[in-house]
């Protein structure tokens, strides 16, 4: 190990292993120690099985983490006389012809030594079912945990991926709106989706820019002074948004191309104006599909109404 | 000052944890007292057979004294009284029963404390669950200072050890872990005691590169060395380095150094050097990025204070007490508790090189600090004098009367060890 560029007191195990477990949490996408894994996991079995009828010690090992240990006894052809203390053992044994006379002991050895077999095995199958069935458990709740945290993070991912292709298709229609400003109106026609953003937007712009004279245009009002060319076109403009936003706004279209309104009146421009983002961003399809024939003639900005302002 | 170093096995050839921790502190503390060792003629601690001959030799420069073991270990025998004692409500002549078949049972090495009692200054007895431990600071309590070596094991819950750890004059621990532990089982917090832990022979030049060059090891590596076993926690190691190199978090392969009676895994990352030099050890360690210790059980761990000194930063099992504990004081290595947290912390290491060469610095400051053997020599020092100057303390209470020693009232050892504080120590 060579000299070290950072200083070591600048160095916290502690803090490095803070670090280290956010990382796992950050990766794992979830917060759950072992113990709360093994907490849930003990939830999930008392589901299994009823804690009212089983053996009261039977959940304990589990909560703790720990396969209970087997009990069992070995019983041998001296554990009748065996003893810990060696002088007893020898009477025991030394007498034990004696006891032969009285009884024959031969069978119950017998008996209880095959037993204790049996009981070895059983436990140790019992074991490890329990084993097994701990670490099934186990691992299921912790499937069940990282599938959740899994399933947040697709539906968080989902709708950033529908934000981003909305302001991606918001940005598109930025970018084409310049070059097209510059095209004659006579020539501009519809081509297809991405002509749509660009249309909606100018409108929406202009809605923002001059909302209330925009919508006296619409209502026809009287008293406002509109000559020649100017004042004609400003009104089939003002026509055509109005049309253009009743679409938008749910109306249909008749094959005509007249809109029949589906809720939407005439105060659009202010409903357009106060529109939230999101709307913003999902109008462009509805608006531009209804509104094809005419929706490059409403990129220009309207005259009347600034001329009127 | 006259010093008599009582412990169960000592020779060159014993590599077990405490007796070479004795044997180290007895060659260091000679360079200030006279010192004797007192122990049997066993070599193997599960039989105790008389293997080496009786009576006095050198070794290395010091007396030791051997005194022969009445009759071997019966490890059937040692089973039962362990589990009528560990499990069941027992008596306290059970308990001496279950001490007795645990042994070494040697009589004749009691009896000399006894007779020359005067003649020593003071005993330092190890491994406090040891028959030589228990009957001979019995015999000597006014002069005996103990150096339990206590683990989280059941043996610490047996009553017969309460009065023996309590009535002792002073007490040496290993680590503020196994103070803990010791002062809560048997409420001896008032006894003259010090954390003395254990130094350590480093070398002082290590050659990484040579070690290297030797076993054919280019790329970054962790670490492991001493025994294979499961008990040492090499099983789990193993299934957590295989999720490791599964995740492909990082390049690093796991070398280890030690006889085996684990299989090792079938796995081009996992390199087994088998008993390795001490030097080789050492450059081995110096040219890892980290060490392993997967031990659940752990006094001290002498190679992770070994890693420190040389200044590689330490990964440990979480779940032994005085390992995560000595991680936080040290702010030398990091510790894991379950598979994710294994494979994270392995992959720190490559993450952030700088961070854990830092780590390495802090290591061998620590070391360098509580461990080096200077500091450990004037902790010993220390306490002996103080019970040079101090009156003796509490002699250990005599034992009930034959009746009271068969009631079986005396509850079950694993209970008593459940009911022990757990986690690393608060205090330093």
């Amino acid at each position: 190990m060579g000299d070290s560029n950072i200083r070591s007191d600048s160095v916290n195990v502690e803090h490095v292993m803070q670090q280290i477990r956010a990382r796992i949490r950050e990766k794992r996408g979830v917060d759950y120690t072992e113990q709360q894994i093994r907490d849930l996991a003990a939830e999930a079995f008392e589901r299994f099985l009823d804690p009212q009828g089983a053996r009261p010690g039977l959940l304990e090992p589990f909560r703790q983490g720990r396969v209970p240990a087997g009990e069992n006894y070995s019983f041998e052809d001296t554990t009748l006389v065996d003893s810990h203390r060696a002088p007893l053992r020898w009477i025991r044994r030394v007498l034990r012809p004696i006891l032969k006379l009285f009884l024959n002991p031969n069978p119950l050895i017998h008996a209880l030594h095959l037993q204790s077999g049996v009981n070895a095995r059983n436990t140790e199958s019992a074991r490890l079912t329990y084993e097994l069935l701990y670490h099934l458990v186990l691992e299921t709740t912790r499937l069940t945990v990282e599938l959740r945290a899994l399933e947040m993070r697709a539906e968080s991912a989902a709708a950033r991926l529908d934000f981003a292709e909305r302001r991606a298709r918001a940005a598109e229609g930025r970018a084409e709106q310049p070059s097209e400003h510059a095209q004659p109106v006579s020539q501009t026609r519809p081509r297809g989706g991405q002509a749509k953003p660009a249309t909606i937007q100018a409108a929406q712009g202009q809605a923002r820019a001059a909302p209330v004279p925009a919508a006296q245009g619409q209502a026809g009002s009287a008293g406002q002074p509109q000559a020649g060319r100017d004042g004609d076109q400003a009104g089939s403009d003002a026509r055509r948004r109005k049309r253009r936003r009743r679409g938008r706004r749910g109306g249909t279209v008749h094959p005509a191309g007249e809109t029949v309104p589906g809720g939407a009146d005439n105060s659009t421009e202010v409903g357009a104006d106060a529109a939230p983002p999101g709307d913003q961003g999902r109008s462009p399809e509805t608006a531009g599909g209804h509104d094809e024939p005419t929706g490059r003639e409403a990129e220009s900005p309207p005259p009347t109404g600034r001329e009127d302002q | 000052m006259k010093l008599a170093i009582v412990v169960q096995r000592y020779g060159t050839a014993i590599a077990g944890g405490a007796e070479l921790h004795a044997r180290h502190v007895t060659e260091h503390l000679s360079k200030y007292a006279e010192v004797e060792v007192l122990t049997t003629c066993a070599q193997d601690y599960v039989t105790w057979r008389n293997e080496l001959p009786r009576g006095l030799e050198t070794v290395n420069g010091v007396p030791v004294r051997r005194f022969p073991v009445r009759r071997p270990r019966s490890v059937e025998r040692f089973g039962r009284w362990s589990t009528r004692v560990f499990r069941e409500t027992h008596s306290l002549a059970d308990e001496l029963a279950w001490l007795d078949a645990e042994g070494p049972t040697s009589p004749a090495l009691v009896d000399h404390i006894r007779a020359n009692r005067a003649a020593y200054d003071f005993f330092l007895f190890w491994s406090f669950r040891y028959y030589q431990a228990y009957h001979g600071a019995k015999a000597a309590a006014d002069r005996a200072v103990l150096v339990p070596t206590a683990e989280r094991e059941p043996a610490i819950g047996v009553s017969l050890f309460k009065p023996l750890l309590s009535g002792a004059r002073g007490v040496v621990y290993l680590t503020p872990e196994e103070r803990d532990l010791v002062n809560a089982a048997s409420g001896n917090a008032r006894v003259p005691s010090i954390v003395a832990g254990s130094g350590s022979e480093v070398p002082s030049r290590v050659e990484p590169e040579r070690f290297r060059q030797k076993f054919g090891i280019r790329g970054p590596f962790a670490i492991y060395v001493g025994r294979i076993d499961a008990n040492k926690g090499c099983d789990e190691l193993f299934a957590f380095f295989d999720r490791y190199v599964k995740s492909g978090q990082g390049p690093l392969e796991l070398v280890l150094c030690g006889n085996s009676i684990l299989p090792i895994p079938d796995d081009p990352r996992v390199k087994h050097l088998g008993f390795v030099s001490e030097q080789d050890k050492f450059d081995a360690i110096a040219a890892s990025d980290l060490l392993v210790m997967p031990s659940y059980y752990e006094s001290l761990s002498i190679v992770a204070l070994e890693a420190w000194a040389i200044g590689t930063p330490v990964v440990a099992n979480a779940r032994c007490d005085v390992l995560k504990g000595q991680c936080l004081r040290s702010n030398a290595g990091l510790f894991y508790e379950n598979a994710d947290e294994f494979v994270e912390a392995l992959s720190w290491f490559t993450r952030r090189p700088d961070e854990a060469r830092a780590l390495g610095a802090n290591g061998r400051a620590y070391f360098r600090r509580h461990y080096a053997w200077p500091v450990v020599e004037k902790r010993y020092v220390d306490l002996l004098d103080h019970l040079t100057r101090e009156a003796g303390g509490p002699l250990a209470a005599p034992l009930p009367g034959w009746r009271e020693r068969r009631k079986a009232t005396l509850p079950p050892a694993e209970y008593v060890l459940e009911q022990l504080p757990r986690g690393p120590s608060r205090r330093p």
